[in-house]
């Protein structure tokens, strides 16, 4: 199993009482709530602990996209993933972006990858998303195209990568005569790996993990049942295709917090992770599902299951449905040890910030992980590949 | 209440149309939350007219066909139809996205239309006369935002949709995007071609419309030479539901000269 830092780097010093007079941390929140005083020591904070990931052993680094909104400050992840390209060495940068169906001119993907791929002789893992529903209101794209325009990209990126340019591409929603990227990447046998981050759906499953693919399946914030479900389905996806799914096809990406002991963590956890559930990710429906962001069938069954249980999201709810894992040491192996067994992921993508999480809460987290969790479970995985 | 229902196979899209009524042909087109009940201003019309109420393809209980992508796909489909159903001597009337629906079929061809009212249309940008956000409003902000008299919006809200409703708004939501995300509810070409309408034209708005403001009808009168702009004063974006008898008083006094 690989072990990566993943950081969503929120705005964390909003003022939490926004939610009296907006309705949401995305798309409408003024900006006026963004004090570029304090963004400039947010991201050079948060540059320093993806930096100090790399030294503490971490796999990998990931950073992500989204845009117009509190939640996390990368609209354009590219910067974060060219400032870390220089300052680390070993570790893989995963830009868990780029949303594709948002560009006009997916190709800038292409280049951004390629240039990043370069500069770190290979580090570079691609991510391809179609941005959460919100993205399509602060950017105005269609999103009864989202589909479409998401296919079409990564065909387009695909070719600019494996086919000698220049070449032709002729879709519904881009067309360029001279599909010719400067750079070529690195990591061309055939390009770098792709991952696609979803929150859970079928129709994501079933093209990831297409023999011409095999792509990277990442499940996002989500319970270890949902986890299980949608692994499950990949791996019977594949069998059904002919293919045995390995576990370097299959990723987890949730928050973690762990300290000394389960009371001192809980403790310590308590204020950050119910700022990142109650105020960082409040969005209501409307923003969040736009037409055709998923099918009507998908949007009936979310829009029942969210008035199902509109109850609001706690320390307590999250850890009981495993969306986050918090406590000791022991505590946090023992999880971690017992779901990779069930599940059968390859790669477990923590997020060691989030929502108010200081920066010494942060650091002291990431050291407690690395040195008390990640070496026992990769001795531990290592011995079953064995 | 005295319609039939049937469903049409054409230009390989399965439509369902509402019918009603004996007279001159008036062919009503939706707006963005369809048309799924025959509603009391059809009845009222269909006193005088042969009222003609199809579903847009990609509404309703019509099918979503592959190939509509846009407005304009739309139209076009229209003009299909008008020459399936045989109409001659038309009385085209449409609401909210239907009434641009009405002006984009108008503009590529109306040889087969007598008489064109539009009914708050979408279809223009007036730069700084910002439309509605309905695909950010929610339920209850959709209904109070719709109409001026909050009993209407009241008796929405108190009938919440069955899952086979909801699974009709969301498809009709859907369409509507299409149609009218991006751009948001215009078409940036429309306002060069409105001077080519010669059918003559009216324009209804509700004074107080909440989703496309009723500072658009003006421009709307402007770009189109032979036509009347008239404003129902207390009346949201749905004045053939909100104020059906003025209405339709409207509406039939209007078609009554241009038939002249």
């Amino acid at each position: 199993m690989k072990f990566y830092f993943m950081h969503l780097m929120p705005y964390a010093d909003l003022d939490l009482s926004y939610d009296e007079k907006h309705n949401s941390a995305w798309v409408t929140l003024p900006n006026t709530f963004f004090d570029p005083k304090k963004g400039h020591q947010l991201y050079n904070r948060y540059l320093d602990e993806l930096e100090y990931a790399d030294q503490l052993g971490f796999d990998g680094i990931c950073v992500n996209e989204h845009h117009s909104n509190a939640y996390g400050l990368m609209p354009i992840p590219g910067v974060m993933a060219g400032a870390l390209a220089r300052r680390t060495k070993n570790v893989k940068i995963a830009i868990l972006g780029r949303a594709l169906p948002l560009l006009n001119n997916p190709l800038t993907v292409a280049e951004e990858f390629a240039m990043v791929d370069n500069i770190t002789g290979g580090r570079l893992i691609a991510g391809m998303v179609r941005g959460i529903g919100a993205e399509y209101h602060s950017w105005g794209v269609n999103p009864a195209f989202s589909h479409e325009r998401f296919q079409e990209a990564h065909d387009l990126i695909l070719q600019a990568w494996t086919q000698p340019g220049p070449s032709v591409f002729e879709g519904k929603h881009y067309n360029f005569e001279y599909v010719n990227v400067w750079p070529r990447v690195y990591q061309d046998n055939p390009h770098p790996p792709i991952w696609i981050p979803s929150q859970g759906s079928s129709e994501t499953i079933e093209w990831a993990a297409h023999p011409d693919r095999k792509y990277t399946y990442l499940q996002t914030f989500a319970s270890v049942s949902t986890v299980a479900r949608y692994m499950k389905m990949y791996k019977d996806v594949a069998a059904g295709y002919g293919y045995e799914a390995t576990e370097d096809q299959l990723g987890w990406s949730l928050p973690l917090y762990v300290a000394e002991t389960d009371e001192i963590a809980r403790k310590e956890a308590k204020e950050h992770i119910e700022a990142f559930l109650q105020k960082f990710l409040r969005m209501p429906m409307e923003m969040l599902l736009p037409p055709g962001y998923t099918s009507v069938k998908s949007m009936v069954g979310a829009l029942s299951a969210k008035a199902g249980h509109a109850m609001k999201q706690t320390i307590d709810s999250v850890i009981e449905e495993g969306k986050f894992i918090c406590g000791s040491p022991a505590t946090v192996r023992e999880k971690l040890e017992e779901y990779q067994s069930q599940i059968g992921f390859g790669h477990l993508l923590t997020l060691l910030q989030f929502g108010t999480l200081p920066a010494e809460l942060t650091r002291k987290n990431m050291e407690i992980y690395s040195k008390e969790v990640m070496p026992y479970l990769r001795n531990v995985t290592s011995r079953k590949a064995a | 209440m005295s319609f039939t229902e049937s469903t049409e196979t054409i230009t390989g899209c399965n439509v369902r149309f509402m019918r009603g009524g004996k007279g001159a042909p008036l062919l009503f087109l939706h707006g963005s939350s369809g048309a799924a009940r025959w509603a009391p201003f059809m009845e009222k019309l269909a006193e005088s007219y042969e009222v003609i109420v199809p579903e847009h393809p990609g509404f309703g209980a019509s099918d979503s066909p592959e190939w509509l992508d846009g407005m304009s796909d739309l139209a076009f489909f229209y003009l299909d139809v008008i020459d399936h159903l045989g109409l001659d001597k038309v009385n085209l009337v449409g609401g909210s996205i239907g009434g641009w629906l009405s002006a984009e079929i108008a503009i590529r061809n109306q040889t087969k239309l007598n008489s064109l009212t539009v009914v708050a249309p979408a279809g223009i940008r007036v730069k700084g006369l910002r439309k509605g956000d309905v695909f950010l409003w929610n339920a209850e902000e959709t209904a109070r935002n719709l109409f001026h008299d909050q009993t209407y919006a009241e008796q929405m809200l108190a009938t919440p949709p069955s899952k086979e409703g909801l699974e009709i708004i969301l498809k009709n939501r859907l369409t509507t995007a299409k149609l009218a995300w991006e751009p948001r509810f215009y078409n940036p070409d429309l306002h060069k071609w409105l001077h080519r309408i010669s059918v003559p034209t009216l324009i209804v708005w509700g004074g107080d419309d909440k989703v496309v403001p009723a500072g658009y009808g003006p421009a709307w009168r402007d770009l189109i030479p032979d036509s009347r702009l008239e404003v129902i004063e207390n009346c949201g974006h749905l004045p053939q539901v909100e104020k059906a008898e003025r209405f339709v008083e409207l509406v039939g006094g209007f078609i009554g000269e241009a038939t002249r």
